[in-house]
């Protein structure tokens, strides 16, 4: 034996193993990532993979047999009721359990156990936001209905048993390369899952935004930026609806311009706010307006655009009900789709359900705030944030009767420092049920049972539509609305006293809603609900533009296809810029472009106003909108606050094709008076600026400029699919935008044989190294479907069936 | 013959122990063999080394190959930072390999040869 080089070599291989082992010394582990036996060759599927297989729990009840399409899209059948459940939470944690834990851990306020503390900002504000405590009372009302207590209870114990099964080489692949490990999945995951839908719907607000443009700008110019009549030509339920008194009524605090309205209060806050075009597009029309004669439902759900995706696509079946359409992975039941009854689907609806008031501490301790000249005793919530490689962060929320205080002197969203107390009052923080309506719903047979499930939808609030076998079409804007005075919750309100509190909730029997309209159809695309005489304040936040291209095509469309429906769903027309083009082309001074600016100039005028992939128009529409946007209000927001507000950018359309002079064309830098043409030919030189550069990188293509992007939720870009071929954008309802956009189209034909299409851009496998990861996502941005297949059990031998997995009581 | 032998059982047993163990169980696999089975420190480098390289790249290749490289040319762009399968392949054989090599080369001072 030779000691000596024993020892050195042995320990320098140690030392080598140790740097592969881990990412001390590396950035990350290679030899356990790159091991064929362990890493991540072992995600690499095959590419005949056979999915299908026997299995045995003893949860089970009875029997259940997966059937398997080509697509990788499972059929279920199942003998017992809550054993479908089981096996579609079997199924999601199978094909994407990684990011029904990174979903839920984001909405817990609990990123950073992975991450570290780069997360802690967010981290920090979702737990001040009161999400923990809002899926805490949501689990209650879950847990406190029979029905959905045994649904949710089957869900996770199917989630669980595959979880359980897993190996370290078997874990998904984003798990090896971040380094972490699966937790057991709970009911409390569910609830959480369902809160995160509440933030990206319901979470949205521009109040601190508006208080800082309310202190920032002089009456006059406020009313100006932010006009409260909103352009509501087109609401949800058409003009003319006929509304009763309403029964909750509610008035406007006498203080409320001094402490209100009047008040300037600067704050020092910023907050994430989820997309404001979360929006979506629904309809149905009604068979009188149909080649069949048969209801038509179409809907397509506008979401951040993700791999692995949102939705995952399933049949459910039992005895008692089938129900076909995408479930979320993370909750049971089916969320968008049809049974062999009827068809549902749902668009955002948008209203401020989300206010905050200022709240007055005795001192520093938070211990009392005042309210209604009494001192009142806070409570506390302590949460404990792990951090990865790091100590815990602690991080004490008090509660008021408003709700938790969001904001204060540990906490601002910023790195700005903050010395107010502002508390949030925010409808998801009700116990609610949601899956109530799912549950409902999945087993819907007609108007009546849609009618009763929809009432269990409180936040997010929803515009649901419903078609029907037997003729029945119909809408309800329905959710926990509160009844508000004019402007109430517009602003931070004052909190010392109940006088700006919510007054009562809309009560449901007044909640507008359509059924069987003359018109022959029923729509919505995230515009105002109603129009002005409806008798609570419904708030200014609203696109405008998809509702009236949609209602106008609607409204002149006879005998109707399904193939019309997919056109119509992927329509790139942009109604926006047939409103705002022509004055800005108007007031382009072509005297003063040179060639090359006025050869872009032609590019635009020659355009069909489609935002088609590949037109060059569309580009230079919408750079020339962004610089002249700019151009007109930059000046005016040089000195405000980082958060303030914007106009809308209807709020411009709408002024200058009413007024050329509007005020704020003026730039109140300069000494001269500014015209509109000498904003918009400046506007349009800078564009070209941009126009050049993007033609030197051949970009000068709608498509190629704008590009859409589905991305991993880590934004990794390797598993990422970018720069799609895809038209449309935010004005149009093909609503693709960088990377948000469609996220599930869907066109179902109520005949007597069901006929439905749909695609999602995605893949049903959650597993980068799987083709069906993406396989959707080529067909989804050439406005393709697939022609869906509610199965039926006796089709077990279809050639369409592609694999079985067999579930069985142990 | 030695040297073959020797090559075939860290192989085999690498292939076998990576069934149960941790993935550096390899190193393990090389030193015993390399102590058992006494060659001069630098045979029993390329024993161990040529074995990883073989089974590491064989396995990486066979199931890639069966992946269409899927997986492969998302992980290279990801890893190596450019789109390559075949390198990551290389990548994984020569971890494997330099891994093994010097556990076999530490094995064979345990006994002259």
């Amino acid at each position: 034996m030779r000691i000596l080089p024993l020892i050195i070599f042995s320990a320098f291989t140690a030392g080598f193993v140790y740097i592969l082992d881990t990412n001390a010394v590396l950035p990350a582990p290679l030899g356990k990532l790159l091991s064929p036996q362990h890493g991540v060759w072992q995600n690499a599927e095959k590419d005949n993979n056979d999915f299908g297989g026997e299995l045995k729990f003893p949860q089970l009840k009875g029997k259940v047999d997966v059937y398997f399409d080509e697509r990788l899209v499972p059929h279920v059948f199942a003998e017992q009721e809550d054993d479908v459940y089981f096996v579609q939470g079997y199924l999601h944690a199978k094909f994407r359990l990684w990011q029904m834990e990174l979903q839920t851990h984001a909405a817990a306020g609990r990123a950073s156990e992975i991450i570290g503390s780069k997360a802690l900002e967010h981290d920090r504000e979702f737990r001040r936001m009161g999400m923990g405590y809002a899926a805490e009372q949501s689990l209650k009302a879950m847990e406190a209905d029979p029905e959905t207590k045994s649904m949710c209870d089957a869900y996770t114990a199917g989630a669980n048993s595959y979880i359980s099964s897993l190996t370290d080489s078997k874990l998904p692949i984003e798990y090896k390369l971040i380094g972490y490990k699966p937790e057991p999945w709970t009911n409390l995951k569910t609830a959480l899952f369902l809160k995160y839908m509440s933030y990206d719907l319901a979470g949205h607000d521009n109040d601190l935004e508006m208080t800082n443009a309310k202190s920032y700008f002089n009456k006059e110019d406020f009313d100006l930026l932010y006009p409260s009549k909103q352009d509501s030509a087109d609401p949800i339920i058409p003009k003319e609806t006929v509304y009763a008194a309403p029964k909750v009524t509610v008035t406007k605090p006498a203080a409320a311009d001094s402490l209100y309205f009047n008040n300037k209060d600067l704050l020092a806050l910023h907050h994430q706010n989820p997309d404001r075009d979360n929006g979506s597009n629904n309809w149905a029309v009604s068979g009188k307006k149909t080649k069949s004669g048969a209801p038509i439902l179409c809907n397509d759900p506008h979401l951040g655009l993700n791999l692995p995706s949102l939705w995952f696509e399933m049949q459910l079946s039992t005895p008692n009900f089938n129900a076909y359409g995408v479930s979320f992975p993370g909750a049971p039941a089916i969320i968008i789709g049809y049974n062999d009854s009827c068809a549902f689907g749902f668009t955002n609806g948008g209203r401020d359900v989300k206010d905050y008031y200022k709240i007055r501490f005795k001192d520093d301790t938070r211990n009392e705030y005042f309210f209604n000249n009494e001192w009142k005793q806070t409570e506390w919530r302590v949460e404990r944030i792990k951090v990865k490689d790091s100590l815990d962060y602690v991080d004490s929320v008090a509660y008021t009767l408003f709700g938790p205080v969001m904001y204060d002197k540990k906490f601002s969203g910023s790195e700005q420092t903050n010395n107010q107390y502002y508390a949030l009052k925010w409808t998801a923080h009700a116990p609610s049920n949601e899956l109530k309506l799912f549950y409902l719903l999945d087993r819907a047979k007609n108007y009546a049972d849609y009618s009763a499930a929809i009432l269990n939808l409180h936040t997010p609030g929803q515009n649901g539509a419903f078609a029907c076998k037997s003729g029945d079409i119909a809408i309800r804007t329905q959710g926990d609305w509160p009844a508000k005075w004019k402007g109430q919750g517009d602003f931070v309100m004052p909190g010392t006293d109940s006088t700006f509190m919510w007054q009562g909730m809309i009560p449901a029997d007044e909640t507008p809603y359509q059924y069987n309209p003359e018109r022959g159809f029923i729509s919505s695309a995230n515009q105002h609900p109603a129009d002005s005489t409806y008798p609570y304040y419904l708030g200014n936040d609203y696109p405008i533009y998809r509702g009236a291209i949609i209602n106008k095509r609607l409204t002149a469309m006879e005998g109707i296809t399904p193939e019309d429906m997919m056109a119509l769903q992927t329509n790139n027309y942009n109604l926006f810029a047939e409103e705002v083009g022509p004055v800005l082309l108007k007031n382009i001074k072509q005297a003063d472009l040179n060639a090359d600016e006025a050869r872009y100039l032609e590019f635009m005028r020659n355009w069909n106003l489609n935002n088609d992939a590949g037109e060059k128009g569309a580009t230079v529409f919408s750079l020339l909108w962004n610089h002249f946007y700019k151009a007109v209000y930059n000046d005016e927001y040089k000195n405000a606050p980082a958060t303030a507000m914007r106009p809308f950018e209807s709020t411009l359309v709408h002024a200058v094709l009413r007024d050329s002079a509007y005020k704020f064309i003026d730039n109140i830098e300069t000494t001269q008076k500014e015209s509109i043409e000498d904003i918009v030919t400046p506007a349009f030189k800078s564009a070209t600026a941009d126009l050049k550069k993007a033609a030197a990188e051949g970009k000068l293509e709608w498509a190629k400029h704008k590009a859409t992007g589905v991305i991993h939720l880590t934004k990794l870009e390797p598993f990422s699919r970018l720069n799609l071929p895809i038209g449309g954008g935010t004005w149009c309802i093909n609503a693709a935008k960088e990377d948000h956009g469609p996220s599930w189209r869907m066109v179902v034909s109520l005949t007597a044989e069901t006929q439905a299409y749909a695609v999602y851009p995605g893949g049903q496998s959650g597993n980068p190294g799987s083709k069906f990861y993406d396989s959707f996502i080529d067909q989804w941005a050439q406005g393709k479907y697939y022609t869906l297949w509610l199965m039926k059990k006796e089709e077990a031998a279809d050639k369409r069936v592609k694999w079985k997995m067999s579930f069985k009581k142990a | 013959m030695k040297f073959l032998i020797s090559i075939v059982l860290i192989a085999l047993l690498s292939a076998a122990a990576c069934l149960y163990l941790p993935w550096w169980s390899i190193a393990i696999v090389a030193f015993i063999v390399a102590a058992a089975i006494p060659q001069k420190p630098l045979l029993s480098f390329a024993a161990g080394f040529i074995a990883l390289f073989l089974l590491w790249g064989a396995l990486s290749w066979y199931i890639s190959s069966n992946n269409n490289h899927i997986l492969a040319h998302k992980v290279s762009l990801l890893i190596l930072k450019m789109d390559s399968p075949e390198l990551l392949m290389l990548a994984t054989a020569l971890i494997g390999a330099l891994v093994a090599g010097f556990a076999a080369l530490s094995g064979s001072f345990v006994r002259k040869p």
